[in-house]
């Protein structure tokens, strides 16, 4: 395993950068327009790009990437489809396929080794705990991916640091309770989380859920080392690719007014 | 914190969830424990079931149906059952313990309408509040369970995604339990889900098996050659199965829905055609294509109409200890007219697809031979959607 992500966004937090982490459905709108935003979210701003596999029944989501996941299968978009994005792209930033285990499994032992040919940094599964299915998680984590674990709002702070330890890459922390959607406001207790994580992690710490404009960035950015924004991109690429970079522009604007 | 043994069922089962539910399945199963030790809750639930859901259920011995098929068939009457199916044994259970664990609201989904009727009726008995998520297409199927859950006071939330069935509603009542559950409970209405669901449904359905076991021996005095039950998650079966598990003389069939035929790609049988895979937190047989998306299941009854399957049935047909058979819709149509006939017992579209088995079998037992058949609930819910179907066929005929 190369530690391409950790090392980005460990360069990132040295030059006081928040890393601004995108999140795309692969396929969404159409193959087209997903391969021009492969290509121009890095320098519209992105420092991380999430690639979605598009899933059947994706349980974590709200309707924003429910109804995405739906179009991109609709047209055939399949876990080998997005590697053949990310290889025709090559994208100048690490790619995080965020996926769920099922099309996972299908794709078989060698799905690991392939998306790493293809040129993808990471893997994130919405639905593999930490220590719920340890031959799987040995498998994701120790092939030639950087394996990013989730924290909820509800994890435990003994939990939180057993899954720091498993985790590679960095450590998304979920904002909120829910699934995934847009919010207007930022979760209470999320700077408790926040502090609670970073006292038992040692990798970096991108928070999403939730984020969907540049005042929640800034607030967001302030605490964490990067944030994710998911579902208000996706909504954007709805309507345009280039609705959707204007928007991964003001949030880069917004994390860079902190640099320090 | 690895999860242990006791999330799985050989190589199935597990806690495949978003990391939010992670501390809220491993509470449920703390309380579960502590308020199965708790000689109070256990005396509570054990009142509730006899005095409110009309328990033991009756075993009723199927004379005409015993002279059709040429073995004497026996009838595990979960049809009796407060609500009319074998759901409230877990429905109320759950319930019981959401309560005590302080939760004030609760969430299922339902396909049928029976499990989210038996939830509305447990939490109206109770003082919660309930939320069913019901696919649109179910909600038209079974408009009447839709009703009879209004009445109790539950809200429907319409599923619109999807399929729009039981697999719908099944991701969006776990979406819900995702942002609630720190005050909601999930009450899942069958063996399916992430542990401890499904151990937990199993052994509070699991008293069907126990009072069927004994009726037996004092009626029949005989454990039965095979014991029959309709497969759709699965909870009727396993309910039934768990009590002659160690029987090994005891055969144990389930039947699932063949739907337009196993061939045809309209089925719901999970366990005859299915490839093993992770949905709605658990690993199991479940029908999907090479891309590992789920691949819609059908079937003429909702209850049915799910692609995947409990993980314990996964483990039993892989041990080889139970069988699974499937039958389709048309021969399930068939089962619910005969019983009806022959018995004056108008059984669910599901337990038809059991009835519908049997039915086709004969021959394959003697007539010194017993059968135990689950009748897990009744038809009542069904009538209008049947009538529909043999005016349909009536008019095909001709
Ligand atoms: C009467 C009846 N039988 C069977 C089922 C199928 O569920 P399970 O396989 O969990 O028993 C249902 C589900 O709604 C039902 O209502």
């Amino acid at each position: 395993m190369t530690r391409a992500l950790t090392d980005h966004l460990v360069e990132c937090r040295a030059l006081g950068r928040r890393a601004l982490v995108c999140y795309v459905t692969a396929g969404h709108p159409d193959p087209a327009a997903s391969l021009r935003l492969l290509r121009e979210l890095p320098a519209a701003g992105a420092d991380v790009i999430e690639l979605g596999v598009p899933f059947s029944d994706p349980l974590a989501d709200g309707p924003v990437i429910q109804a995405s996941s739906q179009r991109a299968l609709e047209q055939g978009m399949t876990l080998d489809g997005a590697l053949a994005l990310v290889s025709e792209v090559r994208p100048s930033v690490p790619v995080v396929l965020f996926s769920y285990l099922n099309p996972l499994l299908a794709a078989g032992q060698q799905v690991l080794a392939r998306a790493a040919d293809a040129g993808v940094q990471g893997v994130l599964v919405t639905d593999l705990p930490v220590g719920m299915d340890p031959e799987r998680e040995a498998w994701l984590g120790g092939g030639p991916l950087e394996f990013v674990r989730l924290v909820a709002p509800t994890t435990p702070l003994a939990r939180m640091a057993e899954i720091a330890k498993h985790g590679s890459g960095f450590v998304y922390l979920i904002s909120r309770l829910g699934v995934t959607g847009m919010q207007s406001q930022i979760a209470a207790d999320l700077p408790r989380s926040l502090a609670e994580l970073r006292s038992v992690c040692a990798l970096p710490i991108c928070v999403g859920f939730g984020i969907s404009d540049a005042g929640q960035a800034r607030e967001i950015g302030a605490m964490a080392d990067g944030i994710v924004v998911g579902s208000a991109l996706v909504k954007a690429a709805d309507s345009s690719v280039d609705d959707a970079l204007v928007l991964v522009r003001e949030l880069r604007a917004a994390l860079d007014s902190l640099a320090s | 914190m690895a999860a242990g043994d006791s999330d799985r069922f050989g190589a199935f089962g597990g806690r495949y969830v978003p990391e939010t539910l992670v501390p809220a399945l491993e509470a449920l199963e703390v309380a579960l424990a502590e308020a199965l030790a708790d000689p109070e809750f256990v005396t509570e639930l054990d009142q509730v079931l006899q005095h409110y859901v009309g328990r033991p259920s009756l075993l009723t011995e199927a004379p005409r149906l015993s002279e059709e098929v040429g073995v004497t068939v026996w009838l595990k009457r979960e049809d009796l059952n407060h609500t009319g199916a074998h759901k409230i044994n877990n429905s109320y259970a759950q319930a019981l313990l959401g309560k005590r664990m302080g939760k004030r609201r609760i969430i299922a989904e339902t396909g049928a309408g029976q499990h989210g009727v038996a939830t509305a009726t447990a939490c109206a008995r109770l003082g919660l509040e309930c939320v069913v998520y019901m696919g649109e297409e179910d909600m038209r199927r079974q408009q009447l369970n839709v009703f009879r859950m209004q009445l109790m006071g539950t809200t429907v939330v319409p599923v619109t995604s999807g399929t729009r069935t039981l697999k719908d509603a099944t991701s969006e009542a776990i979406r819900d339990w995702v942002g609630t559950s720190t005050h909601s409970h999930y009450i899942i209405g069958s063996v399916v889900g992430p542990a401890p669901f499904p151990r937990m449904v199993r052994d509070f359905q699991a008293i069907i098996g126990r009072e069927a076991r004994a009726q037996m021996l004092a009626r029949a005095g005989r454990l039965p050659t095979s014991v029959v039950a309709c497969v759709g998650g699965g909870s009727n079966a396993m309910g039934i199965f768990h009590a002659f598990v160690d029987d090994q003389a005891v055969e144990l069939i389930g039947v699932e829905a063949a739907g337009e035929g196993v061939e045809s790609g309209r089925h719901a049988a999970s366990l005859t055609k299915g490839v093993p895979g992770v949905l709605h937190g658990f690993l199991s047989y479940l029908l999907q294509d090479a891309h590992g998306q789920i691949h819609p299941a059908h079937s003429i009854s909702a209850g049915l109409d799910y692609p995947g399957v409990g993980p314990e049935h996964a483990f039993l047909r892989d041990s080889g200890r139970a069988t699974y058979v499937s039958v389709t819709d048309e021969a399930a149509l068939a089962g619910f007219e005969l019983l009806s006939r022959l018995e004056g017992i108008i059984p669910a579209l599901e337990t038809s697809h059991a009835v519908a088995w049997i039915a086709g079998a004969r021959g394959r037992w003697s007539r010194d031979d017993a059968v135990l058949l689950c009748v897990s609930g009744r038809g009542d819910k069904d009538v209008s959607q049947v009538a529909d179907l043999i005016a349909a066929r009536a008019a095909g005929d001709t």
